[in-house]
């Protein structure tokens, strides 16, 4: 862009680029090897601690990627709706997308926490100039907490790196991980720790998630899109592919499970009946992406394969199905000039594709079978009560036990959304029909609801990459 | 060549330069200032076919040391002086207005050309290894700098630094020698390795008032607080490119005969613990203090001077945490981080001299739609103000995370929590200034800005290298191991 070509070709071509190389990845990555990383590049730039520049992607990165590729690539297609910066805009996109995607195939810790980074820059900026609303203040709001985060996270991953008798040697996660479990369990409970609160704060874990419903409310779509999808999940990844792996003890330690388990529950319950009192759709999307954060969650406190796996499989449904709720209610925005409930309605009777789109992404939301969600969840619902003993009903069953409730809380909220939007009469001020999406606009949508679709049918089309993974990581623990 | 042929190289440029500037007409100061360009330059180049003398310690290498970490701070003081004086060029519009003579024309020669002596006085500090060289040194540098913050003697703001910098210099200068003084006098020795073997039976209570008193020296020097008063008020009153001199190359002279002088307290079995507790309480305060008052700024200028305090703060945590992250000792870590603190403060201070020279200001406003004024300057400051945060893949983050390492390998949790607050409150300040650059509108009127052709090769440099040093350790390292 900065060599005079148009911005949107250049970047549409960037994404399109993008998109072909992630599936390439998918459709030539080996199964049968999950656990290992392929396509690896090693390039070392410092000998002593060791740290390198180096990429690799086995199974669990390989649904993240794909998340990756698909959110950014319909990000990057739907149209910005003001502004004269384009350049600035779509640049600003895709940084964001290039550090998520760098951040998961890095198989260095360093370059992991780096590349997870570089999206700072360009949301603050981008909530600042093109947000709507109350955007100067969620810019900063976002930019101070995930950069307290982030820090946080920075302290635990050097405390995480030095703690191995012989000081700091390496910061390949391939050989990292057998130099930190030999740490006495007291101190691996207290690096989990920092990496938890770390971690958490990045994913909008309960009470550390005051940040992210403004900041998604007030962004522009393409950053509600690329940060609510993808980029939030960089620490869920992280406590899968850190924390757990390389601090066993501290992950099981039972102190850490109840506080884990505490939170996730008002992830789910407060912040769900938070998302029911929203009268907006931007802010009632922003509160539930926080929400269903709470089921990855509950996933990842389940400390068995099958909710890891059940939470790999919810950061892509959910990745998925908020990135294109984002993208529809940006249309709304645009064809009605508010996302007020009271003041909108009846769009169905003129946007018919645009309430089914809606409708779909709602119900995918909520976790109604055929979606990847409910495949998702159910996994993770099925292994609060698989860890133990069956007649064993402890803080993870209590805790399952109340997170279904947040399943009525998200159809609540999102039926309720629906009926505010796209049923009943039109109200006085929107007199005029509003037209639905053109073709061209619906290509994003499309692109969303078929990969919504497809691995709610066949979630094996992921899972088969991501159960070795999982298994691993379990069967490093229990070592 | 043995390395200290360039300090006298220098000091023979340097007064062939001030001779020929006196028979400089008014109007060609400018060539001054390139010839000056061009002398550093060349230095810089000697600098590196200096090959090292050996293990030898007979005659001049009884006080002057030519290792590996004297080599790399000789060459940041280069780097800096080149930039300095090209920052120095684009000034001297300001410059002529404000150092007019009574009744005449400008004085702006003599500016190009003090720089040379203080670029001298700083490489032999980062060589010397004796008490009384690493005094004369230090004075040659500071002397150098008296004259130079109060260059502009039509402004009120210039002559306030340059008293309060006069002032508060000397007082530092009669802590270090009265810290000195003790020190030669519990161990008998003037040569650093002489006392480095003396200390650990020397008698503990004034080794340590000796250790106190060079502290507080020190502090002076790379602004720690609570020594850091003068420098808000010195850094918004000096010319421009001068600030800048006294942010990066002043900071790395001094850390690098920090590094020399404390190393052999911190090495004391008997000291140890008392000399490290007492560097981390200064790092905890300046991290504390310099990082809060930062917040409130709105002159770029004066934020830069806390920001300067800051980042002295987290030198010191690495200093003081006394622990080696993997290969990499204590002192290579400081110098790592202030090779990355040159490129992004200078490359700062570069935007902020084209704004200065363009509009005459150096408050928050000035920067108001930089971006649609000049794309390329948004571009560095967006750069500098990301690295001076400590955002990763620039060289900030390298040293900032590196400083981390080291205080969690020393297991000093409490002051890694105050770090990491520390640091996050750099996000808001730092991003203040982005606020201004790509969210508010220009001024009604202002004009784009066309930025120097050297300056632009300058910041191109400056750029390069701020991401150099954050992706590519190794070559780096190389030149410190």
């Amino acid at each position: 862009m900065a060599f005079g070509l148009p911005a949107r070709p250049a970047a549409l071509a960037a994404a399109c680029a993008n998109l072909a190389i992630g599936l390439l990845l998918a459709f030539r990555f080996d199964y049968g090897n999950a656990t290992a990383f392929q396509f690896a590049a090693v390039r070392p730039v410092l000998d002593n601690p060791a740290i390198g520049l180096n990429v690799g992607i086995d199974g669990m990165s390989l649904v993240m990627v794909l998340l990756t590729v698909l959110v950014t690539f319909a990000a990057i297609w739907i149209r910005p709706a003001r502004g004269t910066d384009d350049a600035l805009y779509y640049a600003s996109s895709l940084l964001i997308a290039a550090g998520a995607a760098g951040a998961f195939v890095s198989t260095d810790l360093l370059f992991f926490y780096a590349f997870h980074e570089l999206a700072l820059i360009p949301t603050f900026l981008m909530i600042g100039m093109r947000g709507t609303g109350n955007n100067k203040d969620a810019a900063w709001k976002i930019t101070i907490y995930l950069g307290l985060g982030s820090l946080v996270l920075l302290a635990g991953l050097a405390f995480l790196v030095t703690a191995p008798s012989g000081g700091v040697s390496t910061f390949d996660m391939t050989k990292l991980g057998a130099l930190t479990r030999t740490i006495e369990g007291p101190v691996q409970e207290r690096i989990y720790l920092v990496l938890l609160l770390g971690f958490g704060t990045l994913v909008s874990l309960f009470p550390f998630h005051s940040w992210a419903a403004p900041a998604y409310a007030a962004a522009p779509a393409p950053v509600s899109m690329l940060h609510a999808g993808v980029l939030k999940k960089f620490g869920l990844y992280g406590l899968l592919r850190v924390a757990i792996p390389m601090l066993p003890l501290g992950h099981s330690a039972e102190w850490i499970q109840h506080l884990l388990i505490v939170l996730l529950v008002g992830n789910i319950l407060f912040v769900g009946l938070v998302t029911i009192a929203q009268k907006e759709v931007d802010t009632m999307l922003g509160n539930s992406s926080v929400m269903h954060m709470g089921y990855i969650f509950l996933g990842i406190a389940s400390g068995s394969a099958i909710g890891y796996s059940g939470a790999v499989l919810l950061m892509f449904a959910h990745g998925v199905s908020i990135a294109l709720l984002f993208a529809l209610s940006a249309s709304i925005r645009e064809k009605t000039g508010t996302l007020q409930f009271h003041r909108l309605g009846g769009l169905a009777q003129s946007a018919p594709f645009l309430g089914l789109a809606f409708g779909m992404a709602a119900f995918a939301s909520i976790g109604l079978p055929g979606f990847a969600n409910f495949a998702a969840e159910i996994n993770i619902f099925f292994s609060g009560f698989a860890s133990k003993s069956p007649d064993h009903f402890g803080w993870l069953q209590t805790g399952t036990v109340l997170a279904l409730w947040g399943v009525v809380i998200s159809a609540v909220y999102m039926l309720r959304a629906f009926r505010a939007v796209f049923k009943g009469p039109l109200p006085d001020a929107l007199k005029s029909p509003v037209s639905d999406l053109t073709l061209s606009e619906r290509i994003p949508a499309l692109l969303l609801l078929a990969a919504l679709l497809l691995t709610g049918f066949a979630p094996n089309l992921l899972l088969r990459a991501v159960n070795p993974v999982v298994q691993a990581i379990t069967a490093a623990a229990a070592r | 060549m043995p390395a200290y042929y360039l300090e006298i190289a220098l000091v023979v440029l340097g007064l062939v330069l001030l001779l020929a500037e006196t028979f400089t007409p008014p109007g060609s100061k400018r060539l001054v200032g390139l010839a000056a360009l061009a002398a550093v330059t060349v230095v810089f180049f000697l600098l590196l076919t200096v090959k090292p003398h050996g293990l030898s310690s007979d005659g001049i290498w009884r006080f002057y040391s030519d290792d590996k970490l004297a080599l790399f701070y000789k060459g940041l003081a280069l780097v800096t002086t080149a930039g300095v004086l090209i920052l120095s060029l684009d000034y001297a519009p300001v410059l002529a207005k404000f150092s007019a003579r009574a009744g005449g024309g400008p004085a702006i020669g003599e500016f190009y050309c003090l720089p040379i002596f203080v670029c001298t006085g700083m490489m032999w500090m980062a060589s010397a290894i004796d008490l009384s060289t690493i005094f004369l040194s230090l004075e040659l540098t500071t002397i150098g700098f008296y004259i130079l913050v109060a260059y502009m003697r039509r402004n009120v703001g210039s002559l306030e630094a340059g008293v309060k910098y006069l002032i508060l210099g000397a007082l530092s200068t009669g802590f270090l020698v009265y810290g000195f003084t003790w020190l030669y006098g519990v161990t008998g020795q003037v040569t650093l390795s002489g006392i480095a073997n003396a200390l650990p039976s020397a008698p503990k209570a004034p080794a340590l008032f000796a250790f106190a008193l060079i502290l507080v020296a020190l502090s002076f020097k790379v602004a720690a607080v609570p020594f850091h008063l003068w420098v808000p008020d010195v850094y918004q009153g000096a010319p421009t490119p001068i600030t800048a001199f006294l942010s990066v190359g002043s900071k790395a002279a001094g850390f690098a005969v920090a590094g020399r002088l404390l190393e052999p307290f911190l090495a004391a079995e008997q000291l140890r613990g008392t000399t490290s507790a007492l560097l981390m309480a200064v790092a905890a305060a300046t991290l504390v203090l310099g990082n809060l008052a930062a917040i409130p700024q709105s002159n770029f200028k004066r934020l830069l001077g806390y920001s300067s305090i800051a980042h002295a703060g987290f030198l010191l945590l690495a200093l003081g945490a006394n622990t080696a992250v993997g290969s990499l000792s204590p002192r290579m870590i400081v110098a790592y981080y202030l090779a990355g603190y040159l490129f992004m403060s200078l490359t700062a201070f570069a935007v902020l001299v084209v704004i200065n020279r363009t509009d005459g200001a150096d408050d928050f406003k000035a920067f108001n739609g930089l971006h649609q004024r000049s794309p390329f300057l948004a571009f560095a400051i967006t750069v500098a103000a990301a690295s001076l945060a400590g955002v990763p893949l620039t060289a900030g983050f390298t040293g900032k995370f590196l400083a981390f390492s080291a205080a969690a390998g020393a297991h000093q949790w409490a002051l890694l929590a105050i770090a990491a607050a520390a640091a996050s409150a750099g996000f808001y300040y730092y991003f203040k200034v982005l606020r201004h650059v790509f969210w508010n509108r220009p001024a009604d009127g202002a004009a784009t800005i066309t930025v120097p052709p050297l300056t632009r090769l300058l910041v191109v440099a400056l750029i390069t290298g701020t991401f150099a040093a954050g992706i590519l350790f190794q070559p780096f390292v190389n030149l410190l191991r």
